[in-house]
């Protein structure tokens, strides 16, 4: 890589990119699904799980990447940790104060953020060999995949669920009484586990270089 | 004869289905269609030991044939109810109560084909395999095991997230984990609890319902005891004539089809006796051990009430989810049904204890049978010489 590259290079915007596709964090690598189960149930904390994690692994991954010459190789999973503990702890400080009931909903997995395996996943793939500028951007592009998935998880399981979405009703009236009844099992975890399967199974469909070979 | 003008048909057609002609892309429904009306040319290849002239379109059609005493005594039973709850039953014929019955089922039963078939047809087409029967059996036994009053459009959905999620996902019949009918069950029973328990779902009242006679009580024989109140003739149970999911009440009917399965070698009567001998263990403890009068049913009757003796003789024996070693049929039938009871008498939220439990040993089957061809590969290595 040259010095006087762009930032917004061909190259850079790639790590954007590839994550909501072929590199999707969730539905090709199969990380961070715990918290894909437990906060979709509905619309709203999907949405702002995604900025949190979106924060904690872009500024995570600029400020390994910066460090990356001065962590000592033995020690840099502590050093991640503290990194990534600190900035978690201000994005929950942030959502207590600002969205208390969101942050609510949420819960631990705010501080779960921690151990999600996106996270220490690209400062150990990423970040600690690249430099600040695209470790952004891969934190960005990675947590932009993430998130995509949790929304469209959120969506289907606030629809279906409870007939309503960010909150508000969406199903009318009117279709309730004619019989129509909320999917119990959609708000249930089972069920985003079952959603993401359909992502992963559709994009697989469309997508036929991330299908492995029959061994 | 009467049946080559058929026969001619197909083989006059046949060219126009196979590779480059007109209609190659219905092929999968021609060939199911032939094969339907007409005992196939071919055998199973792979993955079954044993070549019999009986391929699986027999086999389901047999299990299909062995649900026939219990599906036609379901619906006797469901006008029986209704009848019974508005108080006409003695001045109604046998037919009227039956046909009552009748038409209420059969639209479930309808719905259930249509969507089901509906989606093997696609998938197959999409896939360029054949159609399967698999959806035979399973498409007959989700209407009966449902109360009568669960909306067909929940009936709709729960076969086609069964179909797709649990079998197709899985490859389609013969690969999948668990019994779809089961996984039908399950889906409606964690969706719309309450459309699947309680006691206004069992019996169709209809446009009756405000006839009710007094001390009506829709609620099952399971139902009443989980709330201390055990007030059932056990014979009724064992003859059907309660309340309940359409096609589980009546024990007896079930037994004809178990007898049916046994006979002609479909179902494994070592899985069913096994359920039943967990079942019996399992109550035999509760009864010793009661605190509450729900444990201290009479142990048999367990096998009268619920959902356990249709789940014991047509959910436990599918071939294709069950464990496929003696040795292992013996322990997945033993360990469904001392977990039917388990779950059924100790844990009051899921008084459907029988499906969760066979669902559950669905899944350690494969475990089940692993270990019995492993146990039996270490035997053999023992006797074996040691220099080889």
């Amino acid at each position: 890589m040259s010095d006087k590259e762009s930032l917004f290079s061909k190259k850079n915007l790639r790590l954007l990119t590839d994550p909501l596709g072929k590199q999707n964090p969730i539905t090709v690598q199969v990380l961070g699904i715990c918290s894909a189960l437990a906060v979709t149930a509905q619309l709203k904390p999907s949405v702002v799980m995604t900025l949190s994690v979106m924060v904690v692994l872009a500024l995570s991954n600029v400020i390994v990447s910066l460090l990356r010459n001065t962590i000592p190789n033995r020690i840099r999973i502590i050093v991640q940790l503290v990194i990534v503990a600190s900035l978690v702890i201000l994005v929950d400080q942030v959502l207590k104060a600002f969205m208390y009931d969101v942050s609510k909903q949420l819960s631990v997995f705010v501080g779960l953020i921690i151990t999600n395996c996106i996270i220490m996943g690209r400062l150990e793939a990423f970040a600690l060999g690249n430099k600040p500028g695209p470790a952004f951007l891969d934190g960005i592009g990675n947590a932009a995949g993430y998130g995509l998935i949790l929304i469209v998880v959120g969506f289907f399981r606030e629809l279906l669920g409870a007939g309503t979405l960010w909150g508000f009703q969406v199903i009318p009236e009117g279709l309730y009484n004619f019989g129509y009844v909320n999917n119990g099992l959609m708000v249930l975890s089972p069920m985003a586990l079952i959603t993401v399967g359909i992502i992963i199974w559709v994009q697989r469909t469309k997508n036929q270089e991330l299908v492995e070979e029959n061994k | 004869m009467k049946g080559q003008g058929i026969k001619n048909f197909y083989d006059k057609h046949r060219p126009k289905f196979e590779k480059g002609g007109k209609l190659h892309p219905f092929q999968s429904v021609f060939e199911g269609f032939e094969t339907f009306l007409y005992v196939p040319d071919k055998t199973t290849k792979k993955g079954s030991h044993v070549r019999d002239y009986i391929d699986l379109k027999r086999t389901m059609i047999f299990v299909v044939l062995a649900v026939v005493p219990t599906m036609l005594f379901g619906m006797y039973n469901i006008g029986y109810q209704h009848f019974h709850a508005i108080g006409e039953f003695a001045q109604t014929g046998f037919w009227e109560v039956f046909f009552y019955g009748f038409l209420r089922v059969l639209p479930a039963i309808v719905v259930s084909y249509v969507v089901g078939l509906g989606i093997e047809f696609t998938f197959a087409q999409i896939k360029g395999h054949e159609i399967n029967e698999g959806y035979l059996v399973s498409g007959i036994l989700i209407p009966l095991i449902i109360p009568i009053d669960t909306p067909l459009w929940m009936v709709a959905i729960a076969v086609a997230f069964s179909v797709i999620i649990a079998k197709e996902a899985f490859g389609g019949t013969g690969m999948n984990i668990w019994n779809p009918a089961l996984i039908a069950r399950a889906f409606l029973f964690f969706a719309y609890p309450a459309h699947m328990s309680g006691d206004s779902v069992w019996i169709r009242l209809g446009q009756d319902a405000d006839k009710v006679v007094d001390g009506f009580s829709g609620a099952t024989p399971l139902g009443l005891a989980l709330t201390g109140n055990i007030d059932y003739n056990i014979w009724d149970a064992f003859w059907g004539f309660i309340p309940g999911s359409i096609g589980e009440t009546s024990t007896f009917a079930i037994l004809l089809g178990a007898a049916f399965l046994i006979i002609t070698g479909i179902g494994s009567w070592r899985i069913m006796l096994a359920t039943v001998i967990g079942a019996l263990f399992t109550g035999l403890i509760l009864n010793t051990f009661a605190v509450n009068p729900f444990m201290e049913i009479p142990f048999w009757h367990h096998l009268f009430l619920g959902g356990f003796a249709f789940g014991a003789v047509f959910m436990t024996t599918d071939p294709v989810s069950a464990a496929q070693t003696t040795r292992g049929k013996w322990i997945y039938g033993l360990l469904i049904g001392v977990l039917a009871i388990i779950i059924r008498v100790l844990n009051p939220a899921y008084p459907e204890g029988v499906m969760l439990a066979i669902l559950l040993m669905n899944t350690f089957a494969p475990l089940i049978d692993h270990y019995v061809v492993q146990g039996n590969v270490r035997k053999r290595l023992k006797r074996a010489p040691a220099n080889v």
